[in-house]
């Protein structure tokens, strides 16, 4: 078990990671990245079951997860190179020709940790929904995890999965969403009333907990508990509030940062606050 | 020619009541998933013999694709079911991303695909099905001919591993192939042998082949029918060698020949061995409300339109 500070660190260097590697091809997606470090860092350091060195597509026997915002590839793949799921030094190829660290996450490149592609929004939710009717079907205990931005619950499928989660009572799920509020277009709330977002799926059949997902300890406690939430006939559901950019002053809660990759000197900025504690790759 | 009976008459739906049903029977990780038209796409049987393996997800037909997609990369065998028109159209994202692109050994099942749908029209009466599906790296497009062909179809898809499209129909056709011939995916079937024109079939139009075939041959005409059950990946070999020898070609379908297997077989002569070639199938455009048998008359579907191409082809040559 690793403490908080420890656990603090590993978000930093995460973030570092998202920086460099989005600089390093000019383009990428740094903000929502930045904003989920913290979740990503709780996810694979703490609290899933999961085994690095030994992957399986099938995931029998682990906790599993499933990225539905694509975009957010450098955070994911980040956080799985820093947990052993293939080496560090392989960040550097993110969106080269040839390169498995696709611009959006792909099963087809076969990097250790994914297990579907992502970009197209929407389909995550559901994806996990099967892998837990499966989990269901093979008397597996181990719980799906599904990460979803505020932006992509505008999109139908998600309502879909939710009515269907809801109704057929898929307990060993637990989706998050990254509730930063904003999106390309502006703020989500703006872009097509994205707000109550606690009672829409509990109207739904969802179990929702919420907290701060850039506060380590709270996001841990709150992880927790939706742990002890599952297996009890409800999906359950963690709305969790974040900043868009994250750690960076001049990237915080601004939607500019969503799909732009800082240059040189920006980069070299926000790299200045934040500690290089892992080593960079 | 060779002597072709109608068994019975029977849509091809049942047979793949019966092939699923088989498939679920002979391997437990054979799931199937059905978007409120378990009777009608006939999930019935499975769904009553195997509850725990059968999933309603209510009129969501994006969410069932996906859900299966979570299905098949925890190791299970989904079969997704709706009229083709939803089950690709509609989905088309889906089973881009989900299915295909990430390599997830789902089973799509159209029924009521292409103009014999009937009375419901347009909307319902998908034409670029096989087109859709075509087109996508990774699918496997089966579009099975009678009622033991997609029973065997059915099996056959479940024993792949890959994401695989199968197509198939409403109406009550003639049964005429043989319950043991063998079928193997991507294996076109000879069903006569002919000199003067290949003629390359799929799905219902194999049967209306058949007839054409007849009333060639009291013309004096021999024509070589070929099932194309496995639009996806095409027997080359078949296709080639048939015309090696006859020098002309004919593709039908109920389907638009734009993306269908009238576009598959014309790449392939073109590429290897250009032939004069005609086309029985739809011409871009949307099909209407009718009797089956009036809309196939009515699109030119029919043995005497396969009959007319065959001969036009021939003094193409």
């Amino acid at each position: 078990m690793k403490n908080i500070q420890e656990l603090q660190d590993i978000a930093t260097q995460i973030r570092r990671d998202v920086l460099r590697m989005v600089n390093s091809c000019a383009s990428g997606h740094p903000g929502g990245s930045l904003g989920c470090a913290d979740l990503f860092t709780a996810l694979y350091f703490d609290k899933m079951n999961v085994e690095p060195e030994n992957f399986t597509r099938e995931g029998k026997g682990e906790d599993m997860f499933f990225l539905s915002i694509g975009h957010i590839a450098p955070v994911w793949y980040s956080a799985l190179a820093r947990r052993g799921f293939f080496p560090v030094a392989e960040l550097s190829t993110l969106r080269q020709l040839g390169s498995r660290l696709q611009g959006h996450p792909s099963y087809h490149s076969h990097l250790p940790g994914v297990r579907a592609a992502s970009g197209s929004l929407g389909q995550g939710m559901s994806v996990a929904i099967g892998a837990a009717l499966a989990k269901k079907l093979n008397g597996d205990n181990n719980l799906v995890y599904s990460l979803h931005g505020d932006g992509e619950i505008e999109e139908g499928q998600i309502w879909e999965a939710a009515m269907f989660a809801g109704a057929k009572g898929v307990d060993n799920l637990i989706s998050i969403v990254d509730n930063n509020g904003v999106q390309i277009d502006g703020r989500a709330e703006d872009v097509c009333g994205v707000k109550n977002l606690k009672e829409r799926f509990e109207s739904f059949g969802w179990d929702v907990l919420q907290c701060n997902g850039n506060n380590m300890k709270e996001l841990l406690d709150t992880l927790e508990m939706c742990k002890q939430h599952t297996h009890k006939g409800k999906p359950v559901m963690l709305i969790m509030k974040t900043k868009m950019g994250f750690g960076v002053d001049f990237m915080e809660d601004n939607n500019g940062w969503h799909g732009k990759a800082p240059n040189g000197e920006q980069t070299a900025q926000a790299l200045s606050q934040l500690k290089e504690t892992l080593g960079d790759y | 020619m060779k002597e072709y009976k109608i068994l019975d008459q029977k849509d091809t739906r049942s047979g793949f009541a019966e092939g699923l049903l088989e498939a679920g029977r002979e391997n437990e990780n054979v799931v199937a998933l059905c978007a409120d038209l378990t009777p009608s796409v006939r999930m019935d049987l499975f769904a009553k013999e195997f509850p725990n393996r059968f999933f309603q997800t209510g009129i969501a037909e994006s969410n069932m694709v996906s859900i299966a997609s979570g299905l098949a990369l925890s190791g299970k065998i989904p079969f997704v079911g709706s009229f083709a028109a939803f089950s690709t159209g509609r989905t088309y994202d889906q089973i881009r991303q989900s299915v295909a692109y990430s390599d997830c050994n789902v089973k799509i099942a159209g029924s009521h695909a292409g103009i014999t749908l009937g009375e419901d029209g347009a909307t319902h009466q998908i034409l670029e099905d096989i087109g859709l599906m075509r087109m996508m790296p990774n699918m496997v497009v089966i579009n099975p001919c009678d009622f033991n062909q997609t029973k065997q179809a059915t099996l056959a898809a479940a024993r792949y591993n890959g994401p695989v499209y199968l197509r198939y129909g409403r109406p009550k056709v003639p049964v005429f192939i043989p319950e043991d011939m063998p079928f193997e995916i991507g294996k076109a079937i000879t069903i006569n042998e002919g000199k003067d024109v290949s003629i390359f079939a799929t799905g219902h139009l194999v049967w209306q082949a058949l007839e054409a075939c007849k009333l060639l041959e009291a013309e004096g005409i021999s024509a070589e029918i070929i099932n194309i059950h496995t639009i996806k990946p095409l027997d080359n070999d078949a296709v080639l060698s048939s015309i090696k020898k006859t020098g002309c070609a004919v593709s039908c379908e109920e389907h638009m020949y734009n993306g269908g297997l009238g576009d598959a077989v014309a790449q392939l002569i073109v590429r290897n061995n250009p032939v004069p070639m005609e086309f029985v199938g739809i011409d871009d455009e949307f099909g209407q409300s009718g009797k089956p048998m009036q809309l196939m008359e009515h699109y030119h579907l029919m043995a005497e339109d396969i009959v007319g191409a065959a001969k036009k082809v021939i003094r193409r040559k």
